[in-house]
Order: structure tokens, then sequence, then C-alpha cells
């Protein structure tokens, strides 16, 4: 089959690999008929996520058609519609048994490895290195899907691929992102990235009875996006400073939460994302925290911190003195997926949103390196790409 | 891996006096309950331990006058391990499979095959280095249904080796806390060297990766893998 393969910092091809077979008795195939480069494939793409391996196949946005199943599955079948959210969860351990899925025991056959690096080991990924499982991933013809029992959600006729893909990742973790602010009627929540899972998370934030939602970015077609589908006030941090803006229009009293829909690589334009930039060019440091310093000191007092972006390593400056002085409450982690697969689905639905807004290239899977390209130098206004194997 | 664990004879021999009381009660505390770590245990070999408390607790000090003996010929490269996980299964699920020791090599990946002669006695294989293999018979010496099991070689074995697992249901309902302590004795030599090498390296990695994969089997019904899967590699 095809398949986009990983080989090296911004160097990613369509590669000619084996097809996926069954190895375990939880496992189906997917022929895969939709599935989109996320911005966390971006720090993969820039080598910023270690334990990649040259060959590695990417993608956990992907959903398409079971075409085979292991002998334990009984209740998915040849030909079913399915998403497959992008963590890779047991359904049977402690975790998985209290719906937080993205930090199930058992998926992650390199656990081990997160051990070592964050005591523990959180749940295995699709296609996002070798500390989390080394899964193959679902930028290709065909995919793997272990525990797919627990795993892969069946679609209702009616509903088109771009309208339910977004279960697999993006909507969900804006979602959480969202429901971590604990909004209460009348907050006033501050999103910082207008990328996709921010636009998610603009969205989310009215949907659990936000106020108001400001988001900032520096990309003026995002911040469009932002005002003109999500409603959003927003701010271009290039144009002003953000944390005076964000005073000036909450009254002085600060955002009520704040979410960080960046993660690791912030752009920013004080001092403090030069240095950031410098130190992780030359690898001295893991992560660049430019959109969580802002996070932390834009939030009002006791006000919430939500983390929807990732990060991997270890982070410099974070001004813990502002966030334990001001009270704040924080919440954070990968996207427990299976947790918001039915809740969301019946939200598209009853038509309440149509996540296929941010969709804004659709390529051929060939045509994936392309896509990485224009999503990562944000050319051609592009906000998201969603590939189609044999299109 | 303690240094401690690789003593010289000498000193075993110059603090066995002052030191046998307090151990022996150290591994009674571990096998029956206690949270007790290995660290520190510099004196007295698991078997000992074991024999000793299946024996009602008086002939350990036999047992340990025999470690010593194996250590003045050579064979002191004690290899002790303690890992704990915990499962979301009940103790009488665990105990079950684990005490079917046929089952043991589906998770332990050094283990090549594992044959239950009678109700206490077993036949082990271990994978050695180059492509070789250890055999030796083991007896279980105690067995508390439910709560633990504990074996050791019995004479002849080529990798003299004694180990328990422990059962222990958490008091809120989070599944049972399974403990295994190993330890290995390998012979002196070459071959010996290379055994303590196999065993010996990471061992407490290895360990722990053998009790997540019965973690794994018991919660899930199968070992995560990701062997067999295609990628871009040529």
């Amino acid at each position: 089959m095809k398949a986009l393969c990983w080989h090296g910092a911004n160097d990613v091809r369509v590669d000619t690999v084996p097809d996926p077979k069954i190895i375990n008795p939880r496992d189906a195939i997917i022929k895969i008929t939709s599935t989109a480069i996320c911005g966390s494939d971006l720090h993969i793409y820039d080598g910023y996520i270690p334990t990649m391996q040259s060959g590695d196949i990417l993608g956990h946005e992907f959903m398409g058609e079971v075409v085979e199943v292991g002998s334990a599955i009984n209740n998915l079948k040849i030909g079913d519609r399915v998403v497959i959210p992008f963590t890779i969860s047991c359904g049977s351990c402690f975790f998985c048994n209290r719906d937080l899925w993205s930090l199930c025991d058992n998926s992650n056959p390199n656990a081990w490895m997160a051990e070592k690096m964050y005591g523990h080991s959180p749940a295995a990924l699709f296609g996002y290195s070798h500390l989390f499982g080394g899964y193959a991933g679902g930028q290709a013809e065909y995919a793997r899907v272990p525990f797919a029992d627990v795993g892969a959600m069946k679609i209702p006729d009616g509903l088109t691929d771009d309208q339910v893909l977004f279960l697999t990742d993006i909507f969900p973790t804006g979602y959480m992102a969202a429901e971590n602010c604990d909004i209460e009627p009348g907050d006033i929540v501050a999103v910082w990235g207008c990328g996709p899972v921010g636009q998610f998370a603009i969205k989310s934030a009215y949907m659990l009875g936000a106020e108001r939602v400001i988001g900032i970015d520096r990309i003026p077609e995002r911040l469009q996006m932002a005002k003109e589908k999500c409603n959003a006030e927003i701010i271009n941090y290039e144009e002003v400073d953000a944390g005076e803006a964000l005073k000036e229009m909450t009254g002085g009293r600060g955002p009520d939460a704040c979410i960080d829909a960046v993660g690791m690589e912030a752009h920013g334009t004080g001092p403090d994302s030069f240095y950031d930039q410098v130190k992780q060019a030359v690898r001295l440091e893991t992560d660049r925290p430019t959109a969580l310093r802002q996070v932390i000191v834009a939030a009002r007092k006791g006000g919430h911190v939500s983390i929807a972006g990732v990060y991997g390593g270890f982070l410099d400056k974070i001004p813990m003195g502002a966030a334990f002085n001001k009270g704040l409450t924080f919440k954070m982690g990968q996207t427990h997926v299976h947790k918001y697969l039915r809740p969301l689905l019946e939200r598209i639905q009853n038509g309440e949103i149509d996540p296929s807004f941010v969709i804004t290239h659709r390529l051929p899977l060939q045509e994936a390196p392309h896509g990485y390209e224009i999503f990562k130098k944000k050319k051609d206004s592009c906000i998201k790409v969603v590939l189609k194997p044999g299109g | 891996m303690e240094s401690s664990d690789i003593t010289n004879p000498q000193d075993q021999q110059s603090q066995s006096g002052s030191s046998n009381l307090s151990d022996t009660e150290r591994w009674g505390s571990l096998i029956g309950g206690g949270a007790l770590v290995l660290m520190g245990l510099r004196q007295g070999s698991l078997r000992g331990a074991l024999t000793a408390i299946a024996g009602g607790g008086l002939i350990y000090h036999g047992a340990t006058a025999q470690s010593s003996i194996q250590e003045k010929v050579g064979m002191n490269q004690s290899i002790k391990v303690e890992k704990t996980v915990t499962i979301n299964k009940s103790p009488e699920e665990l105990y079950r499979f684990w005490h079917n020791f046929e089952n043991l090599p589906t998770f332990m990946k050094h283990l090549k095959y594992v044959r239950v002669i009678n109700q206490t006695r077993s036949h082990w294989i271990a994978n050695a280095p180059m492509g070789s293999s250890v055999e030796w018979d083991a007896d279980i010496v105690n067995d508390q249904e439910n709560k633990l099991i504990a074996w050791t070689s019995v004479e002849g074995a080529d990798v003299d080796n004694s180990g328990f697992v422990r059962f222990t249901p958490t008091a809120s309902g989070r599944g049972t806390e399974v403990k295994v302590v190993i330890e290995y004795n390998p012979p002196g030599g070459a071959v010996g060297s290379a055994i303590a090498k196999l065993f010996g390296e990471e061992p407490e990695q290895q360990a722990g990766d053998d009790l997540r994969r019965f973690k794994q089997l018991m919660e899930t019904g199968e070992i995560p893998t990701t062997e067999g899967q295609p990628s871009g590699r040529k």
C-alpha cells in the first residue's frame, strides 16, 4: 500500500510499504477513506518529537471502512464505516474504566520508555513516535487498529467523511479543552492559537455556556475564521500586546479561563520567545512555552488554565509564582477521545456544529508531502488538510 | 540492583551473626504481606527464607549456612529482583492463571517452555545466550490459595533460582497488587557469567516488563505489540 513515512526533519515521503495485517485478536484493519494532517504532526515534521525512526508511518486522524477483524471482535463487521480515536485504549484497565482513555495502562508496548521519561506511561497513540507505542499511523491506504472493539465507532448513514472525520482528534480535543475550563455562566474564555483545535475550543466554549470567547493568533485568515465561523472576538498579538488587550476587554479582571491551543512550538514577539527559539534550536530546551507563559499571566485570579497544545519535555521559565499566587487551576492532557465520540457525534447529527468548516485543503494522499509543507508554512491560507487515499 | 547484593563472602561471614534474625524477619514480612523492599537485604537467600517459612521458620539458619558455602565456591552472583504492579482483576483470577506454570512463558519473555509434572513439581526451559537453553526442575514450596505461590529450583538446576508471587487485593476495589520477587544464583565460570548477563541485564526492567505483559494479558486478553506491522524501513 501507499503510506506517508517520516524520514527525518522536514522529510516525509509517500512510500510503498507492506499492507497491515491482523496481529492480535482485538485488531481490525481499516481501509482509509479520509485522513488529516494534525498540527501535532508538525512537531514530528519539524523534528521535535524524540524516538521517531526513519520509515515510521504518520497520521492519527483517520476513518474508513472495516475490511478485516480479529478473532475477538464481535461488534464490528466487514464494511462498517468507522472513525478511529487517535489514542489507543484497551477499555478494561483502571483508567479506561474511569473515562481517562488517554491514560490507558495497557496499550503502549514501549511503556518502559515512557516510564523513564514521565514516571508512568500514558496510552499509545497512532503514528506518534516509539515513546507512544510505535504504532503505524493512518496517513495510508490501510491501517491496523488495535483494541478496535472499543476504539472504532460506527458512523450512521447520511453523514459525510468531512463532517465526522474530526471526531478522531481535534473536535474532542477542542471540546475537552473547553470542558477543562469548568465554564460558569458569564465566563469569558480566551483561546491562544486559532488553528483547528483553537477553532473547536472556541465553538465548544460557547456550547458549554461561555458568555464571550476571545481568540488570539497572528495569522489573519485564522483570526478571520475564529471571528466569522466561531463568533469569537479576536486579538492579533503582532499588532497589540495580547496581555494588555485582554485586560481591557475583561474590565481589568482577566479571562476566567485561558486555553493554550498552541503547545510546544509557540511563536511570540517578546525576548522570551526569542530565548526559547534559540534554546530549542540548539536542543537546550524541548519545548517553547511562549503561549503557556502568557496564559498564566493573563488568567484572572482563581481562574482556570486549560492546556490542549502538546508538550513533550522540559519547559523553561514557567511563571509558577504567578500561577501559585493567583491560585490558578490547571487541567491538561491528551484527549480522552473515546469519552467524547458519541456525545459529539450527536451534536453533529443535531446540526449544532458542522466540523468541516476548518477544512481549507483536500489533497490526494500522494500529495501529502506538499500538504505538510503548506500547513507548516501556512502557505495558501492553509488551516486544515484532508488527504484522500486513492484520490 | 543494589551493589550490596554482590558481597564479599568474608564480609558476609563477619556479619552473619548479627543480621540473620532481622533478615529472616524482613523476608518473612515481605512474603507475609509487608511492604518491605529488597534494598539493604545484604544477607540470606530468598531460597533460604522461602524454605524457612515453609518449614515454620526454624531451619533458616541451615539455609544461610548452605548459601555461604555456595558463595565460598564462587556461586555468589546472586541477582535479586522485586517488582509490583496493580492489576484490575481479582486475586482469584490472577492466582489461577499463574498457578498453572505452563502459562508463564506467554508473558515471561526469557522462558521457552514450562511443563507441569505433578502438583508441586514442574520442569522449566529458558533461553540462554547463543541459541542455547538452560533447564531446571522447580518445586512449589509454599502455596496459599489466591494469596501466594513460592517456588525454588531443585538440585541439579542449570541456574539455581527461586521466587514468589503474592496477590493482595487493594483496599478500595482497585484490583490486586501483584508482587514478584525472584532470585537467581547463576553458576560460576564463563557459562555462569553469560547466564548472569542474560538474567542480569537490567533485571528490574526485565521483571517489570514480564509483569506488565501479565497485566496486559489478564486485563485485555492480549499483549499489545507492533511486531509485524508495516513501515517504510527497507
